[in-house]
C-alpha cells in the first residue's frame, strides 16, 4: 500500500497544474493559521476611526474594516480557519462513516444492503435545520456539536456512491479470485474493495469540503453555527452581501477567499484522481 | 489411491423470474490424490458450476443439491469461515482471464505474499521472499523486478503464470484451472500447458483442467470427462478416450479436432445444431436431437452413466479399474454406444 502512495506521489508531482492548486490550498491554511500574526489589528479589535473603511496599506487595514472597524484581513483569515476546520472534520467524519457503511452495504448485498440503505434514506428525509435546532436545545450552543451533526448529515451521499461503486466492484474476476483464495469478508472489503473505489471517494471528498463549508455559513447565518464575535467565511460573506453597494470589499474579500479556496480543491481533487488512477500511470 | 474430492448427485439451478434454470445435473465424480482430470464439454455443459459449487463461488441465485467433499469435509454447506481455511491453501483455482482476475491496485509481490500472510501466518518479509522463489518457478523472468509491478504492467502469459504462482503458494492438493488457456493466444497456450505439466511433476498437487478443447486437455489429462447439458455423457482413461469415443458426442467431438497430417478439408467439421437451452425439460438424452445414432427410445428414455467394457486394447490404462476404483472405469450415458 505504503508503494501505491509512492507511486501516486510521483505522478501528482509532475502534474503542474495540480501542483499551483497545492500550493494555493496550502497557501490559504498557512495564511489561514499564521497570517492573523503579521498584522497588528486583532480580530475582535473595533477601530473606531476606521469605520467601514476602503482597503488601505497606510492604517494597516491592508483589506479594510466592517461596519464596527473590525479589521477584514484579520476576520477574514480567522474565518478561513474555522471554515477550514469545519469542512476538515465534518468531511473526514462523512468520508469515515459514509466508506465503511457504503462498503459494507454494497459489499453484502442482499437484505442487509436493503435494510442499510432503507436507514439511509430514512436519516436523509430528516430535515437538517431541525435535526441541529434539537441537536442545539439539547446539548446547547457549541462548534463540536456543528462538527458532529454536519459529519453526521454529509456521510449519508458518500455511502451511497461508495456503495454503488462497490457493487461494480464485486462484480470483478479480481474480487473473485479473492474469495477463492480464502480471504474473508472484512480483508476484502479492505484490501480489495476499498482501495479500487478510492478515486470517485477522493473527488466527491474534495467536493464535500466546500459543500460542507457552505453548509456551515448557511447554518452560520441562521444563528446556529458560528456565533459572533467568532467568523467564519459564510457569516462574513453574510455579512458583507448587506453591505454590498456601499462597501464591496466587505463581499469581495472573504468570497475571493472563498472562490479561490474551493477552486483549488477542485483542481487538486481531479490531479489526485488522475494520480491514483493506476491503470493511466 | 487416496480420494481428494468427491462429489456426489451434485444438482446446480439458478433461480430466474420465472422459472429455474438447471445447470448441473446429478453430477458424481472423483479426484484421487496426483491425477490430473480433464472436463471437457461446450459453453453451458455445466462444466465450470460444478467446481464453483465446489469452491463456494456460486452466484447469489445459485442454489446447490448433492455432496462435495475435500479431504471428506463437506464444502457444499460448510460456513465461509471453514471454507477459507481450505480454498486458497489446499484447494485453489486458476481462473479464466488473468488480465481481470488479478487485483489492479496491488503489486505482484504483495499479492501472492498475502496468500502465505492470510493462510499461514507468516511475516511480511518472509512471505515475500517465498513469492519471489515462486515467480521464479513458474518461469517469470526478472522475478525480483515483477515483484514491485502492477499486474497492468505485465502481459497476458505473465499474468496467467502469476495466477498460477499464487494458486500454488501454499502447497495445494488439488488445484482446478477453469480454462486457464482460453483467454491467451496459441503460443502462449502451450507455453502455460507446459508449465501445468512441470508443476505437475514439481509438485503433489492433483489438478482439474476444465476446457471446452479437448486438444488443451488431451495433453495433460490422465482421465477425462465429458459433460453435456449438466450431465456427464462420457468418462474415460485419456488415452481410451481419445483413441475410441464411446459416447456419439465424444466422437463427434473428436472429429472436430482439425488433423494437420489428414486431407485438407474445405471446411472445417462442426457439431450441427445446438445444445438444449438451459431450462429447457428433457425427456430423453439431451444430445439426441444432435445425435447422428438417435433412435426413438432416446427421445424417452434417459440413458445412464453406466459402465462400458474396455476397448480390447492391451495397453489402456483403464484397466486398473479392477481394483475396484470406479475413476479409471469407462463408463458411458448412452443407449446405442459406438463399439470400437
Amino acid at each position: 500500500m505504503s508503494s501505491l502512495v509512492d507511486d501516486a506521489a510521483r505522478r501528482l508531482w509532475s502534474n503542474s497544474g495540480t501542483m499551483c492548486a497545492m500550493f494555493v490550498v496550502f497557501g490559504i491554511v498557512a495564511l489561514a493559521l499564521f497570517g492573523p500574526w503579521l498584522n497588528p489589528n486583532g480580530a475582535e479589535t473595533l477601530d473606531w476611526l476606521h469605520v467601514a473603511s476602503k482597503p488601505a496599506l497606510q492604517n494597516a487595514h491592508w483589506f479594510g474594516t466592517d461596519r464596527l472597524g473590525r479589521d477584514l484581513f484579520v476576520r477574514t483569515l480567522e474565518g478561513t480557519r474555522v471554515s477550514l476546520a469545519v469542512g476538515l472534520v465534518a468531511s473526514a467524519v462523512s468520508l469515515l462513516v459514509g466508506i465503511a457503511y457504503g462498503a459494507v452495504s454494497g459489499y453484502l448485498g442482499g437484505r442487509t444492503d436493503h435494510l442499510m440503505m432503507r436507514l439511509i434514506e430514512i436519516l436523509s428525509g430528516l430535515p437538517l435545520i431541525f435535526f441541529v435546532i434539537f441537536l442545539t436545545v439539547i446539548f446547547g450552543r457549541n462548534e463540536y456539536l456543528l462538527f458532529l451533526s454536519i459529519g453526521a448529515v454529509g456521510w449519508l451521499t458518500m455511502a451511497r456512491i461508495v456503495r454503488g461503486q462497490t457493487l461494480s466492484v464485486r462484480q470483478k474476476e479480481f474480487i473473485e479470485a479473492a474469495v477463492a483464495s480464502g480471504a474473508g469478508t472484512a480483508r476484502i472489503i479492505v484490501r480489495h474493495v476499498i482501495p479500487n473505489v478510492v478515486g470517485p471517494i477522493v473527488v466527491y471528498a474534495t467536493l464535500t469540503i466546500p459543500q460542507i463549508i457552505m453548509l456551515e455559513s448557511f447554518l452560520s447565518f441562521l444563528g446556529l453555527g458560528i456565533q459572533e464575535p467568532g467568523a467564519s467565511l459564510g457569516t462574513l460573506i453574510a455579512e458583507g452581501a448587506g453591505e454590498m453597494e456601499a462597501a464591496p470589499w466587505m463581499l469581495l474579500v472573504p468570497g475571493g477567499f472563498l472562490a479561490a479556496l474551493l477552486l483549488a480543491l477542485n483542481v487538486l481533487g481531479d490531479g489526485l484522481r488522475d494520480a491514483l488512477d493506476v491503470k493511466e500511470g | 489411491m487416496q480420494t481428494l474430492l468427491s462429489i456426489e448427485d451434485l444438482s446446480v439451478s439458478f433461480a430466474r423470474p420465472n422459472r429455474n434454470i438447471s445447470a448441473v445435473r446429478q453430477v458424481s465424480l472423483a479426484v484421487t490424490a496426483r491425477e490430473c482430470l480433464g472436463i471437457v464439454g461446450e459453453s453451458g455443459s455445466g462444466k465450470t458450476q460444478v467446481f464453483m459449487a465446489a469452491m463456494g463461488l456460486l452466484a447469489a441465485n445459485a442454489a446447490a443439491d448433492g455432496s462435495v467433499r475435500f479431504e471428506s469435509e463437506e464444502l457444499l454447506r460448510a460456513a465461509s469461515k471453514e471454507l477459507n481455511r481450505i480454498r486458497g491453501s489446499k484447494l485453489t483455482m486458476v481462473f479464466q482471464d488473468p488480465m481481470t482476475s488479478l487485483t489492479p491496485h496491488l503489486k505482484i509481490g504483495t499479492q501472492l505474499a498475502e496468500v502465505l500472510v492470510c493462510h499461514r501466518g507468516t511475516s511480511w518479509s518472509e512471505a515475500r521472499i517465498a513469492a519471489r522463489r515462486m515467480l521464479e518457478r513458474v518461469r517469470v523472468p526478472e522475478a525480483q523486478r515483477r515483484l514491485s509491478q502492477y499486474p497492468h504492467e505485465l502481459s497476458g502469459g505473465l499474468r496467467q503464470r502469476v495466477m498460477i504462482g499464487m494458486s500454488l503458494m501454499c502447497e495445494p492438493l488439488l488445484v482446478i484451472a477453469d480454462e486457464p488457456t482460453t483467454a491467451l493466444d496459441v503460443t502462449v497456450q502451450a507455453q502455460i500447458i507446459a508449465l501445468l505439466r512441470a508443476m505437475r511433476e514439481e509438485t503433489n498437487m492433483a489438478l482439474v483442467l476444465i476446457s471446452h478443447d479437448l486438444a488443451v486437455v488431451a495433453g495433460l489429462a490422465d482421465r477425462i470427462l465429458v459433460m453435456y447439458a449438466g450431465r456427464i455423457v462420457e468418462s474415460a482413461a485419456a488415452a481410451e478416450l481419445l483413441r475410441h469415443a464411446r459416447h456419439p458426442y465424444t466422437a463427434e467431438l473428436l472429429k472436430c479436432i482439425p488433423s494437420l497430417s489428414g486431407p485438407l478439408l474445405e471446411r472445417l467439421p462442426t457439431l450441427s445444431g445446438q445444445p438444449p437451452r438451459p431450462g429447457e425439460s428433457l425427456a430423453g438424452c439431451a444430445f439426441a436431437p444432435r445425435c447422428p445414432r438417435a433412435a426413438e427410445r432416446c427421445r424417452v428414455e434417459r440413458p445412464l452413466l453406466e459402465a462400458a467394457d474396455t476397448a480390447p486394447v492391451g495397453t489402456a490404462p483403464g484397466g486398473e479399474a479392477g481394483s475396484g476404483n470406479a475413476n479409471g472405469a469407462r463408463r458411458v450415458a448412452c443407449h446405442f454406444p459406438l463399439t470400437p
